[in-house]
């Protein structure tokens, strides 16, 4: 029997394809990532078991370590209404080209009476040295935020509005300004809300990992 | 004398003293440019992390004088929070008598089983936790025991924030001092 020749073929393969197919994922990624926003505000929320997600447009009021109060409307929709409705019912009469900055700017963090002076500060302050949104009880400026939240959307879907009502706290910031935050809530009947915190997992043994375990099955 | 030189072979002519240059292929190994892009791929995928914030819901009762809730004292557990990290509890309600006894003073990572240990002792319906932050515990304290309350389970009405009576910051402040927390 003649021996059947089995041509010798070349292991090489064309990489062309390949590569191609690399860097379009790689480019597919890094373009789909979205970039996290830079913090302003740098905050170590505590831990929670809760795993519900935090929705993209926020109401966040955010606390610091040294217990200032800040705001952020992050509704694009909304922000425009909700200063023009504080500086309505305040009376803050912040001029035009102000309301223009207010409406800019990524967040508040100062008390009605300087807030001019903030909008018409040459330079960009840094939120380090702000007062933060006074939330005493003698002076709770947060509670008329709100209300003008509130008056916002009072039209609106009121469960979509208690999603977004985030606060977002300092682990080492002090007990009674979230009280003082909770009590602006509170005066503006609005008993839910959320609090932001870093993702764990229910402790080993607890009853709450045994029950999750037990949904899962 | 007149010799052309002949032995550059076929193609063409350059002239003598020119070599024929070598024809070099255009194709390029891309091996190593494929590990590279898969490289960064991985190094991408592992490196960014999933922006994991996550919300945890806050349910605040309204204030009603009239609707205040009695509370059976033998389904009671107060946990108090202090500063430097303290929890203090105590069951039922604080008899003058026998204060010292039972106020008393843990951690964090012992309360858990306290929680547990009250809530298999007793009846569902009974059960309350009441949750009370010194002015000088912090916001990662109050919401580490609202975590602590859903970490055992206890259903939701069955624990609530009160805000704190001078006696009890008094014995805080007391059990503070002799413990030497600052």
């Amino acid at each position: 029997m003649p021996k059947v020749k089995i041509p010798r073929k070349s292991t090489n393969i064309d990489m062309t394809a390949m590569c191609d197919v690399a860097f379009l994922l790689l480019s597919f990624f890094i373009l789909a990532t979205k970039q996290k926003p830079p913090e302003v505000l740098s905050v170590k929320t505590p831990s929670s078991v809760s795993a519900k997600a935090t929705p993209d447009k926020s109401i966040l009021i955010t606390l610091t370590k040294e217990g200032k109060v800040f705001l952020m409307l992050g509704d694009e929709t909304k922000k425009s209404a909700i200063i023009e409705d504080v500086n309505k019912t305040r009376n803050l009469q912040l001029s035009a080209t102000e309301l223009a900055k207010l409406k800019k700017a990524e967040y508040v963090g100062v008390p009605f009476n300087q807030l001019k002076s903030y909008l018409n500060s040459p330079t960009e302050i840094p939120a380090a040295s702000l007062a933060g949104i006074p939330c005493d009880t003698t002076n709770n400026e947060l509670t008329y935020w709100i209300r003008s939240v509130t008056n916002v959307y009072a039209g609106e879907d009121q469960r979509k509005l208690q999603e977004m009502l985030l606060v977002k706290g300092d682990g080492e910031a002090l007990y009674p300004v979230f009280k003082n935050i909770k009590d602006s809530f509170k005066a503006n009947e609005i008993f839910k809300f959320r609090i932001v915190t870093e993702g764990e997992a229910a402790p080993a043994g607890s009853e709450l990992a045994k029950a999750q375990k037990s949904g899962e099955k | 004398m007149a010799e052309m030189d002949t032995s550059s072979g076929g193609g063409h002519k350059k002239g003598p003293g020119v070599k024929k240059s070598k024809k070099l292929s255009t194709r390029v190994d891309l091996t190593p440019m494929v590990d590279l892009g898969f490289l960064l791929i991985t190094f991408f995928v592992f490196t960014t992390t999933m922006s994991q914030s996550t919300a945890m819901n806050m349910n605040e009762p309204k204030d009603e004088k009239d609707k205040e809730m009695k509370v059976k004292n033998s389904g009671a557990m107060t946990i108090l929070l202090g500063k430097g990290n303290q929890v203090y509890y105590y069951y039922g309600q604080l008899d003058a008598n026998t204060v010292s006894e039972q106020f008393k003073s843990t951690t964090f990572k012992e309360i858990r089983k306290l929680i547990l240990d009250k809530k298999n002792a007793t009846p569902i319906d009974d059960l309350m936790y009441i949750i009370k932050s010194d002015k000088k515990s912090t916001f990662k304290n109050a919401i580490d025991i609202l975590d602590e309350m859903s970490i055992s389970a206890v259903p939701p009405g069955h624990y609530a924030e009160v805000d704190m009576t001078p006696v009890e910051e008094m014995l805080i402040s007391q059990t503070e001092q002799a413990n030497g927390i600052k």
